[in-house]
């Protein structure tokens, strides 16, 4: 990974009439970063990525995508930037490799280099059998697909997706995460990944930002957000069979702060990582552990935890 | 540019839009079968191949009459979902996120529309004239060509300013259906009310006419009030280029009312008739030029969301 800057914003700010959509976001995104961009619906995720697109202009602030100002030179970024949107369309009476050829065309590639590359990229993509069918006939999942090939066909060095796994089964999110992953480290290509799958993101993103209300409430590398919830307290869940006096036992333990039973489940608070003595002690009073699980280790559990606080 | 214009062209010429393209040059074509040309030969005014297009003996309305009010249709068939579909399908979103300028997408889209337009005139032209050729045996002499270039052109226009106007619709309305309707309504108000609310303006005006002083008033304000329609503007236009006669007659009460009397019925040359109507072509193109403006400022600065 090399430090050149791919993304920089600096004080972005998009005002919809009286209503800030984006409301003052520093971006920074180097090559062959993967950096995911999380927040609820309307928190100003796809704004900001239309403003690095030159797709709408921002009221304020910087925006530098590949050294330009796609407000001023969207065609140089654009010739270097992918973008699969949000709702994604294909011309529905043309069959993907039709679609693929506009996009090549529009890019002014090579007629029989991007004929190759196309056969190719749609093989990556798994659409080799279906490349000749009508766009109108693909499932989501194809057309999710061929639009990673529509994205790629321009060798970008970043490529953004805003909310690519929306409405694909489990076995398309798994390919596409995989996807992901090799473009970043078999191609050195950055990827800005806007999503609402939090554990996903968690997986094959490098560094995360958490959108709230058109600002950056949260940001960094996945175990940097975890070690600051850490601040926050651990929590962690027990399942016991039998023992006696269990909670009381756990309750003792240095730095638990509450203990909490119902069944045989118990969960307890505390201000450090107490697994260890919570298990000795349930052991030391004749319970069989069943299990152990820390729960706030997982991103979904700081942005729901923050999303609550706020 | 050059792929998304080849693109339009394909989409209009493969979809099912082009059966009403194919039907309208059909139209066309069967009124040059059924006009009556033993009676244009024998009672006309040695202008066959005008003729054709002027005259209504044989058919309801003259295939001229029939351009101007049906021929907005083909402009608006091929503009009035031309930017709102893509913006509906998604796709917008993703051709503008390749290194393409906007204006490249508007314009080829627009040309593409308008040499979809000059292919469907021409060839409708062209049958005609050879049908007549076929059934009188006479060939048009050079000034019936001349002229008939001309009206040619004077239609490309007109139709290019109904393909702007569907076109600047579809980039101020989201919606496909709202934009042709907008685009029809218009249509029909400008066409066909508009020259009915200039008859009534001028009887309102010159309630009486007993002498040629009102009755020049009178037909002043209707042509003056009627001009506001791209119709009226281009019926005028044409019957001037396709009419040598009647169009002389037009010329010198533009020029010189007052030598009507004893007018002789000769023609004009083709280059005065041009002349004359010169300013009528400007006006459409400007027309259509302010409008295609409109939606150019619209869209190029316009936030393209998926």
């Amino acid at each position: 990974m090399s430090n050149e800057l791919l993304v920089e914003t600096q004080g972005l700010v998009k005002e919809y009439g009286d209503f800030v959509a984006v409301d003052g976001v520093d971006l920074r995104l180097s090559e062959g970063e993967v950096y995911g961009f999380l927040g609820p619906n309307g928190s100003g995720k796809s704004t900001t990525i239309l403003m690095m697109l030159g797709l709408t202009e921002p009221t304020e602030g910087m925006v530098r995508v590949c050294g330009h100002d796609p407000t001023r030179d969207p065609i140089a970024v654009k010739r270097q930037v992918g973008y699969l949107p949000e709702n994604l369309g294909f011309y529905g009476d043309l069959t993907g490799r039709q679609n693929l050829q506009f996009t090549a065309e529009l890019n002014n590639l090579d007629r029989t280099e991007a004929r190759a590359r196309i056969t190719e990229l749609l093989d990556t993509v798994e659409l080799g059998g279906a490349a000749d069918q009508p766009v109108a006939q693909y499932s989501r999942g194809m057309r999710q697909r061929l639009g990673l090939a529509d994205v790629l066909l321009k060798q970008p060095r970043l490529v953004i997706l805003d909310d690519p796994t929306l409405g694909l089964d489990p076995t398309g999110i798994e390919w596409l995460l995989s996807m992901i992953e090799e473009l970043s480290s078999q191609r050195n290509i950055a990827v800005f990944l806007s999503s609402h799958q939090l554990h996903e993101v968690q997986r094959v993103c490098h560094r995360v930002g958490i959108m709230s209300h058109g600002r950056i409430v949260l940001e960094g590398t996945v175990s940097e957000l975890t070690a600051q919830s850490r601040g926050a307290g651990f929590s962690t869940a027990l399942e016991v069979r039998g023992g006696s006096g269990l909670r009381d036992a756990l309750a003792a333990i240095e730095g638990v702060s509450s203990c909490e039973q119902t069944g045989t489940r118990i969960s307890v608070e505390s201000d450090r990582d107490v697994r260890a003595a919570a298990a000795a002690a349930v052991i030391a009073h004749g319970g069989e552990l069943v299990e152990l699980r820390s729960e706030n280790r997982t991103l979904e559990d700081i942005y729901l935890r923050y999303f609550q606080q706020a | 540019m050059r792929a998304i214009f080849w693109k339009e062209m394909a989409d209009h010429f493969g979809r099912r839009r082009f059966v009403l393209l194919f039907g309208l040059v059909v139209m066309g074509t069967l009124w040059g079968v059924l006009v009556d040309a033993g009676q244009l030969v024998r009672g006309g005014d040695g202008f066959f191949f005008l003729d054709l297009f002027t005259t209504n003996i044989g058919i309801p309305i003259s295939l001229l009459t029939f351009i101007s009010l049906f021929g907005p249709v083909i402009g608006i068939a091929l503009g009035f979902d031309s930017i709102n579909s893509e913006r509906i399908q998604g796709t917008l979103a993703r051709v503008l996120a390749q290194p393409v300028y906007r204006d490249a997408v508007f314009n080829g889209k627009f040309l593409a529309g308008l040499l979809t337009l000059t292919i469907v005139v021409l060839s409708m032209g062209i049958s005609v004239v050879g049908l007549g050729m076929f059934r009188v045996g006479i060939a048009p002499s050079g000034e019936e060509v001349v002229r008939l270039i001309g009206f040619g052109l004077v239609t490309i226009a007109y139709l290019a300013f109904w393909l702007a106007l569907a076109m600047t619709a579809s980039v101020l309305l989201r919606n496909a259906v709202t934009s042709a309707l907008i685009s029809m309504g218009l249509w029909i108000g400008l066409s066909f009310f508009v020259t009915l609310g200039a008859a009534v303006l001028a009887d309102q005006l010159v309630p009486v006419v007993s002498n040629t002083e009102e009755a020049l008033r009178h037909f002043n304000i209707v042509t003056w009030a009627s001009r506001l329609s791209p119709g009226a503007l281009y019926t005028e236009a044409v019957s001037i280029l396709l009419d040598p006669i009647g169009g002389r007659v037009l010329t010198l009460l533009a020029v010189a009312p007052e030598r009507l009397e004893g007018l002789l019925a000769t023609p004009v040359s083709a280059g005065q008739s041009l002349q004359l109507v010169w300013p009528h072509i400007v006006v459409l193109v400007a027309m259509a030029g302010a409008l295609a403006g409109i939606s150019y400022t619209k869209f190029m600065r316009e936030e393209i969301r998926a």
